[in-house]
């Protein structure tokens, strides 16, 4: 049934879409420009007299205030995150719940992917060896605001009679609020979902299948998008509507082997070339305060490794919060202790590995005579070998080394893609049943949306609608972070009990 | 020497003998019976969102299916005997669960059934008699 359902829904698409692309495309286009244009043109506007993002600023400031109100709580408490994930602090008696490691592995999957592999190449590519050095930086304070975000979504879950779990911002916007007597958290927590939604269609889902589409053509050779759209939504649609959960646990245990793999491969070409790690890390220090010939210097590498870290570790956009929640645990602490290791696997640890093998394998183009980056002024990038970008450059990097990664990045990148999907999925569907309550019917039409929309992002180069899409996701974390400057007095309160409690030795260690 | 026996229990039919065993042996002892079914599960899995989500209710049925279908049948067995019988349903790696209770209750002894998997199988993929034999902190009975 599922299977002729989904061969309906390909055919349906194989025959109309090819022929009104075109005039689809522009209609959409255009109506997207101009009615949405100016949201757009706001999320993304620079700040006066620079051109650095007022919105990368917003998440990077709050990442410091964080990171300073906890007291550097992503250092002091690593060794502790540790622990936890390993589960020394896990009672015996809860064996058969979510643990701390299956909370983070899920969220993870749901960050790991694109950003960190077309996104690092982008940063490097436009803001030069250096953007990797605020990448870093910017990735460890954005451990502090997955702190934050995640221990009160723990905190203020909701759970049903029948047992399941539901949490996120949206809950701890209205209970919390609540508990601090201030108003307006029904409104934000409103806003919060149709920001959700509205972004789960775009980044968690066109962007994804865009991208995924990019590279495969990358590999096979150039054919239309619509077919990778038809397939990824086939599969998406027998997930999540069929309700063949065999292929999403398929790929959630496939996924972070594939994480491994990057980075097992990524040390491996470092290994092989060690003799340029040194010099590697010096390109990333100097780069990081001259810019090494990159135009903008500075502050061109400050403002892309700001703002790809931002973009592929999603710390206070809000969205961790949803799939840490349903972890078993007395103390909601310890659930944003976890999700501090989040940023630090995805932005700290596998983007530097991204950038370090782009940096060693000598895509980038320098001029020899002065040793700098040769600048593209025409494009406003590095010039790099092929005049490549994003995902390609990753590409054609780790090729140097290991001719045969191509073949392999592409199927990373469509898994990756396609786990990213199924997390947005599930982002939004919570964000949509908060909306208009629960119910199979509801559901549905959400989910069969959402895989219509995967074709649409695959099949066409919608710029203004996955611009609209990104702004989505972005005001997401406006909402959200609003909220957690709110909120944060009882995230202090919980971890100064906590912390007492396993000084004192009234939390133990089972293991 | 009265003894306690940890039984290894799936109700498979290896399970009923390695229980008749130990009946037998505690009976004769004066010792008793800790029955225990342990689920496989590792914390170290991958999960999908709505597992995630759904995971504290499927527990709980999980546990409830076990008590019914698992411990239910041989509850009615074991009220005509006159050894006394502690029931335990958990979860975790079978074997390391096994020996924990063993511990934790001070068992003298463990009794398990085989499933008589060929050489090869339990090769591949283990076999928890044979991680039993290594790592039993008391005598270990296999009953085949």
């Amino acid at each position: 049934m599922i299977f002729r359902l989904c061969a309906a829904l390909a055919a349906y698409f194989a025959a109309a879409l090819p022929a009104a692309a075109q005039g689809l495309d522009q209609a959409i286009n255009q109506a997207f420009a101009d009615y949405t244009g100016w949201y757009v043109s706001l999320i993304f506007a620079p700040i006066p007299g620079t051109n650095f993002s007022w919105i990368a600023m917003w998440l990077v400031v709050a990442a410091l205030i964080f990171t300073f109100y906890f007291g550097f709580i992503q250092f002091k408490g690593f060794v502790h995150s540790i622990k936890l994930v390993k589960g020394d602090y896990s009672d015996p008696n809860d064996a058969g719940e979510v643990s701390h490691f299956q909370a983070l592995a899920t969220a993870l999957s749901g960050t790991v992917g694109l950003g960190n592999i077309a996104g690092v190449a982008v940063a490097v590519g436009i803001g030069g060896p250096g953007a990797t050095f605020w990448m870093v930086i910017a990735g460890l304070f954005g451990m502090a605001t997955k702190f934050t975000e995640c221990t009160l979504g723990v905190k203020y879950r909701n759970e049903y009679p029948d047992g399941t779990v539901s949490g996120g911002p949206m809950y701890y916007m209205v209970k919390g609020f609540a508990e601090r007597g201030l108003k307006g958290g029904g409104i934000f927590a409103v806003l919060f979902c149709i920001f959700t939604i509205l972004g789960a269609l775009g980044g968690g889902n066109m962007f994804q299948a865009n991208q995924a589409h990019a590279q495969l053509a990358g590999v096979i050779g150039d054919y239309p998008g619509w077919i990778t759209g038809v397939f990824l939504a086939g599969i998406t649609f027998a997930v999540i509507v069929g309700g063949l959960k065999s292929i999403a646990r398929v790929t959630e245990k496939v996924v972070p082997f594939m994480g491994i793999f990057y980075v097992v491969v990524s040390l491996l070409i470092l290994i092989m070339n060690y003799d340029m790690i040194g010099w590697a890390f010096g390109q990333i220090f100097v780069g990081a305060f001259t810019g090494l010939g990159v135009v903008g210097g500075f502050t061109g590498a400050l403002i892309q490794g700001f703002r790809r870290a931002a973009f592929s570790n999603e710390a206070g956009i809000g969205s961790a919060a949803i799939a840490h929640s349903a972890v078993r645990t007395k103390e909601p602490v310890t659930e944003g202790y976890v999700a501090l290791l989040e940023p630090f696997i995805d932005t700290v640890v596998i983007c530097t590995m991204t950038a370090l093998v782009i940096v060693i394998s000598g895509v980038l183009n320098v001029d020899p005579e002065t040793g700098l980056y040769i600048w593209n002024a025409e494009a406003g990038r590095i010039s790099t070998e092929g005049e490549v970008v994003g995902v390609a450059l990753t590409s054609a990097a780790y090729a140097r080394a290991l001719p045969w990664f191509p073949v392999l990045l592409a199927v990373a990148v469509v898994l990756f893609a396609f786990s990213t999907m199924i997390s947005w999925s599930y982002y939004g569907l919570k964000a949509w049943t908060y909306l208009f309550g629960e119910g199979k019917a509801k559901e549905t039409v959400f989910k069969v949306i959402f895989c219509v929309f995967i074709v649409i992002g695959a099949a066409a180069n919608l710029g203004p609608v996955i611009d609209f899409s990104d702004a989505m996701l972005f005001s997401m974390a406006i909402v959200n972070i609003i909220a957690l400057y709110l909120l944060m007095p009882i995230v202090k309160r919980e971890l100064g009990s906590y912390v007492s409690r396993l000084k004192s030795g009234e939390i133990k260690k089972f293991n | 020497m009265s003894g306690k026996f940890v039984v290894g229990y799936d109700d498979s039919s290896p399970a009923r003998r390695a229980l008749d065993f130990a009946l037998d042996k505690a009976a004769r002892q004066g010792g008793s019976i800790v029955l225990a079914h342990v689920m496989e599960w590792s914390p170290y899995t991958f999960l999908t969102p709505e597992e995630l989500e759904e995971r504290h209710a499927r527990r709980k049925q999980e546990i409830a299916r076990a008590e019914t279908a698992i411990m239910g049948p041989v509850k009615d067995k074991l009220a005509k005997v006159d050894v006394p019988v502690e029931t335990i349903i958990t979860y975790g790696h079978i074997a390391e669960k096994l020996c924990e209770i063993a511990k934790q209750t001070g068992a003298t002894q463990m009794v398990i059934g085989r499933d008589g998997n060929s050489a090869l199988v339990s090769r591949v993929f283990g076999s928890t008699a044979g991680t039993l034999v290594q790592i039993a902190p008391v005598p270990c009975t296999i009953v085949p």
